[in-house]
């Protein structure tokens, strides 16, 4: 299947990758906001906050303040959220209201390259708002250069992941509300379990192994020691898990895809 | 090359419905070909496959000589298509529109942007393109989208009812702006539920029903050789009339209300019915291609 597929996926991809960049700039402003604000909020919600009753958080033998222990977390949360919801919602709203692939697909294009343009582009919201997050946060002094830098790489390989699955959502879903299962199910315990807001350790120990399935543990681990600058040879194992996590949902996405609109 | 497009026992399925069942045709070169028929006859269906949309169920197919499961990346760069559905950008402006699409066919901005105004100026539309497609009418969309099939200066143009929901005098201006580039050579390939649309600019077509071709033939042809060259019409018709029909052996449709008389030696024959049998109205008019339409496909309404 793989070999099929990529056979038919040319750099003409970037052409719909394009189209929505096209689309993004008209609004650019009010999409900066989120990724501008949203750190502010949380920071001092839990920094002023919810911190004096936390207190101090145990990492890496070492004891931090619990708004420093969050702040890496909600860059990995906003890779998660950009390209998911890109590639659940808005692709749905392009494929099922728009019919703007059934325009492309009269063009050169193949659905292969819609596909790849979307979830690339999906992957770009989550690097252009980790980019923002990641200026914000430097200003209250959680980020440590350089190590930090590899978190914008590192939400493209994120942005690929959530939106590959996202895409595949979208793929199978009959009706847009009943995104709101696969968002219930899968984003919102990941968003609370993932090491996020607590350390994994805190689980027990069933729920520790569940946790490692989940996409967003990994990523949160990588953008967390990136920002603090530990980096060990652990961590090819977290970016091993995102790539594969991509490259089986990918596919995937392309076929279930293939299914619903090539008729 | 003589044919442009080369079908052979083209067949569509959908699970068990057959919605275009081995049909073959030949489109010439530089001609406008029509494919007619009632609704869910199969013109989409088929028209889908030759723009390489749908894969064929069976059968071959070619356009340019280019075998369509081969060359499907250089034959789509090379046609123009004109969807049933307007699915316009509703996110892009007008010209924008235009713009984004020609990306797709790898068309350098500079050469979109003016092609693009070309466009819009062709078909009318450049007072509207800063507009967004949503506060366009209906009709305007229709001639937005007939203008993004030709962005790319496609060899052949496909047209799936370009003319559905136009007002008469958008209509008119859609029909010469296809007669335009027909006389300078580009092939169509048209579907349409005008009569009259098809008449006026089809150099050959088809009339299709339940996924198979009825006729292929040129226009007055089919008119020529299925119905003659003028019918009877008869309102409120009498028994005597249809007794003297069948006594003479003439060949009419009955709806109850109205006859229609298919003849050929027409005038003597409706002098002597407007002056024996005529109460309501009664009138002689020449045939068209809807009464051929009609008659091979049945006064029943589809679906
Ligand atoms: N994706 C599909 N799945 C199942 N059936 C389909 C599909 N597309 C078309 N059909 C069926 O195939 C038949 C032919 O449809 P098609 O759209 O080709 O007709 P058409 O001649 O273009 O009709 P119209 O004049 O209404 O546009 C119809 O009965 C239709 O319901
Ligand atoms: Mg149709």
């Amino acid at each position: 299947m793989m070999k099929k597929i990529s056979a038919r996926i040319s750099r003409r991809y970037i052409r719909v990758w394009q189209r929505n960049l096209t689309v993004y700039r008209k609004t650019w402003k009010i999409s900066f906001l989120p990724p501008l604000l949203e750190p502010l909020f949380y920071i001092l919600a839990f920094g002023v906050g919810l911190g004096a009753l936390v207190g101090k958080v145990a990492y890496h033998n070492s004891e931090i303040p619990y708004v420093r222990f969050i702040a890496p977390a909600l860059i990995a949360v906003n890779i998660m959220y950009n390209a998911f919801f890109e590639n659940t919602f808005a692709s749905f709203v392009r494929m099922y209201y728009q019919k703007t692939f059934d325009a492309i697909l009269a063009t050169p294009l193949t659905l292969e390259e819609i596909i790849t343009g979307e979830i690339v582009w999906g992957a770009t919201k989550s690097v252009i708002a980790s980019f923002v997050m990641i200026v914000v946060i430097s200003f209250f002094g959680f980020i440590t250069y350089p190590h930090g830098l590899l978190i914008i790489p590192l939400a493209l390989l994120g942005g690929i992941a959530f939106g590959s699955i996202g895409m595949f959502f979208t793929g199978i879903v009959p009706r847009i509300d009943i995104f709101n299962l696969p968002i219930f199910l899968f984003i919102t315990p990941m968003f609370l379990f993932s090491g996020t807001f607590f350390p994994i350790e805190n689980l027990p120990f069933w729920a520790q192994k569940l946790a490692f399935v989940l996409p967003l543990t990994h990523l949160v681990k990588l953008t967390r020691s990136f920002s603090f600058g530990v980096m060990d040879f652990d961590l090819l194992w977290n970016v091993g898990y995102l790539l594969l996590f991509s490259l089986v949902f990918f596919p995937l996405a392309i076929f279930v895809m293939h299914r619903r609109l090539i008729k | 090359m003589q044919y442009i497009i080369e079908a052979e026992g083209l067949k569509k399925t959908f699970d068990d419905f057959v919605a275009v069942d081995s049909i073959s045709f030949q489109v010439r070169n530089g001609e406008c070909f029509g494919i007619l028929g009632p609704n869910g006859a199969g013109k989409t269906s088929t028209v889908r496959m030759i723009y390489g949309f749908s894969p064929l169920t069976g059968g071959k197919l070619k356009v340019f000589g280019l075998d369509i499961t081969k060359g499907f990346r250089t034959i789509k760069s090379r046609v123009g298509v004109c969807q049933q559905e307007n699915n316009l950008d509703p996110d892009l402006s007008v010209l924008q529109n235009l713009e984004v699409y020609a990306r797709y066919f790898d068309i350098s901005h500079k050469k979109a942007h003016r092609k693009a105004k070309e466009l819009l100026k062709f078909m009318a539309l450049e007072h509207r393109e800063k507009d967004k497609v949503n506060e366009l009418s209906g009709g305007m969309m229709r001639r937005l989208v007939f203008a993004r099939a030709l962005i790319n200066d496609p060899d052949l143009l496909i047209l799936d009812e370009p003319t559905t929901g136009l007002d008469p005098q958008s209509r008119h201006q859609v029909w010469e702006r296809m007669e335009e580039l027909r006389s300078m050579g580009l092939s169509i390939l048209l579907t349409t539920h005008y009569m009259d649309e098809a008449s006026r600019l089809c150099d050959r077509l088809i009339i299709m029903d339940h996924g198979r071709i009825l006729v292929l033939d040129k226009p007055n042809e089919l008119i020529r050789e299925h119905i003659g060259n003028n019918i009877i019409e008869v309102d409120e018709p009498t028994n005597e009339l249809r007794t003297y029909l069948q006594s003479e052996r003439l060949a009419y449709e009955d709806m109850g209300h109205r006859l229609i008389i298919y003849s050929e030696e027409s005038s003597n024959l409706f002098q002597y019915i407007s002056d024996t049998y005529c109460n309501e109205g009664c009138i002689l008019r020449m045939a068209t291609l809807e009464d051929v339409f009609l008659k091979l496909t049945g006064r029943d309404l589809r679906e």
